[in-house]
């Protein structure tokens, strides 16, 4: 479960201003909005790489506002996936676990599940630098969710794909969610995308420049 | 536009042609077989390999610090990491004298006295001033080209690092310096090249002792003050010769390693 209480974000010479919104465990929530009006800073302090100004995010019923963005246990796949391009597959699906000190054993059986789990393992040792748009995709989603992280954020992770790669990918999403029940938000501007994947709806439009903040905070979910 | 470009070119052709039809083989074989020359050459690759690992092991943490952080005072310190490359080379030296020799508190503690006499490892005027000299000027232009590759190394693969466990320190270690080895070896060559060709700070810091602290470019210097330009010119084409292949080496390597 992922909660947000009256969270006020600074963006620049904007500002997202009370945001209070809530998914329950296992719930796939897609995050709509227009360009521009802060969604991806808001799953950036979800996860801990910008501080907020006000308010507090819970996660698991946990207050993880003040906490540092590996201890939330939040897997994160931003809009440009943000691969490491000096390592291979496998050491991406890897990489959180060993900062998990878990086994050598215990690491190489988690990587090949997810390898499975996404049908990449055929690419294990290969680096990155030369994927195609829907392989990098499945590594940069393997990435977030090998270590079973309890929330799962999804920064339009499709919008560089073409239409069948997409559909494809759709199943791929669909398919986690129904394994694994993990917590997602999801941005995307697309309709098709987020009816085929929704279980709830967010919907966000409301960053205002600071010096005409909004009075009146908006909740979502 | 071809012409003006051409124009520089030219000028750096002509510069060595000059070089190369002032002297001859014989001087040229002459000059090596010095002891001093020879021992200028041997100091010069050590102190200028120190110098630009040092360089390199300092530019690296700095050029990040710079490129991806606002801390206080980060301003100051971007402008006081390009001093050394507007001061002139003889103030640079002088203050590196000053620094060492300059009496502190009420028992005139001097820098220098406390490495030689408590450490054991004097510096002014032995070849550890040489390397210091070298440092100052080479890490200043090790700095700024590591500072222009992690701007070119988007952050975001770090901050995802960072929310699969990393600390700031692991994502900088794992993510980001793996990606910067092509900016580390441009700094160390630069480093390297910057330490070659310094001589005004090694001058007033490091002195010109034949066969302690000579360095080529000390060499240059030395022969000349003493009317022997036949020898200056070989040496100075020997330090082309050493640029040049420094240069084409490590150009290869970043050619290799990125094929």
């Amino acid at each position: 479960m992922i909660e947000l209480r009256d969270v006020s974000i600074r963006i620049g010479d904007c500002q997202l201003n009370d945001i209070s919104l809530k998914v329950e465990t296992g719930q796939y929530a897609v995050l709509m909005g227009r360009t521009g009006l802060g969604k991806t800073t808001l799953l950036e302090a979800i996860c801990g790489l910008r501080r907020v100004t006000r308010g507090r995010i819970l996660v698991q019923d946990q207050d993880v506002t003040d906490w540092a963005p590996g201890d939330r246990m939040i897997g994160y796949v931003p809009q440009d996936l943000a691969l490491f391009p000096s390592m291979t597959v496998a050491q991406h699906l890897g990489f959180a676990l060993r900062f998990r000190k878990r086994s050598a054993s215990e690491i190489s059986t988690t990587v090949h599940q997810v390898a499975a789990e996404l049908g990449i393992a055929h690419l294990l040792s290969r680096g990155v630098r030369n994927l195609s748009g829907g392989e990098s995709q499945r590594v940069a989603l393997g990435r977030a969710i090998a270590f079973q992280p309890t929330l799962l954020l999804l920064d339009e992770p499709l919008s560089a794909l073409d239409e069948q790669t997409r559909e494809a990918m759709h199943q791929v999403l669909r398919n986690i969610k129904e394994r694994r029940q993990v917590t997602t938000i999801h941005v995307t501007h697309n309709s098709e995308e987020a009816a085929a994947l929704a279980d709830s709806y967010l919907n966000l439009d409301q960053c205002v420049p600071s010096h005409v903040s909004a009075t009146k905070p908006k909740t979502f979910g | 536009m071809g012409g003006i470009s051409a124009s520089f070119v030219l000028l750096i052709v002509l510069l060595l042609a000059a070089d190369v039809l002032f002297t001859s083989p014989s001087d040229f074989i002459e000059a090596i077989r010095k002891p001093e020359i020879r021992a200028a050459f041997w100091l010069t690759i050590l102190t200028c390999s120190v110098a630009s690992i040092l360089s390199v092991f300092v530019a690296t943490p700095l050029g990040y610090l710079l490129s991806r952080y606002d801390f206080p005072g980060r301003r100051l310190v971007d402008v006081l990491v390009d001093i050394p490359i507007v001061l002139p080379p003889l103030v640079l030296g002088l203050s590196l004298l000053i620094l060492f020799h300059l009496p502190l508190g009420s028992n005139a503690w001097k820098l220098e006295t406390w490495l030689r006499d408590d450490v054991g490892f004097p510096v002014t005027y032995r070849w550890p001033a040489v390397v210091l000299a070298q440092f100052s000027v080479a890490c200043a232009f090790a700095v700024r080209t590591m500072r222009v590759t992690f701007d070119q190394i988007s952050p975001r693969a770090e901050d995802v690092a960072r929310t699969l466990g990393c600390t700031r320190g692991q994502a900088f270690m794992l993510v980001a310096l793996p990606q910067a080895w092509r900016g580390i070896i441009a700094a160390g060559t630069i480093a390297w090249a910057r330490a070659l060709g310094e001589f005004g700070p090694i001058l007033v810091f490091a002195g010109a002792t034949r066969m302690r602290t000579e360095v080529l470019s000390t060499t240059v210097f030395l022969e000349l003050s003493v009317g022997q330009l036949d020898a200056a010119v070989a040496v100075s084409l020997i330090m082309v010769l050493m640029a040049i292949i420094v240069l084409v080496l490590l150009r290869s390597l970043r050619l290799g390693l990125s094929s």
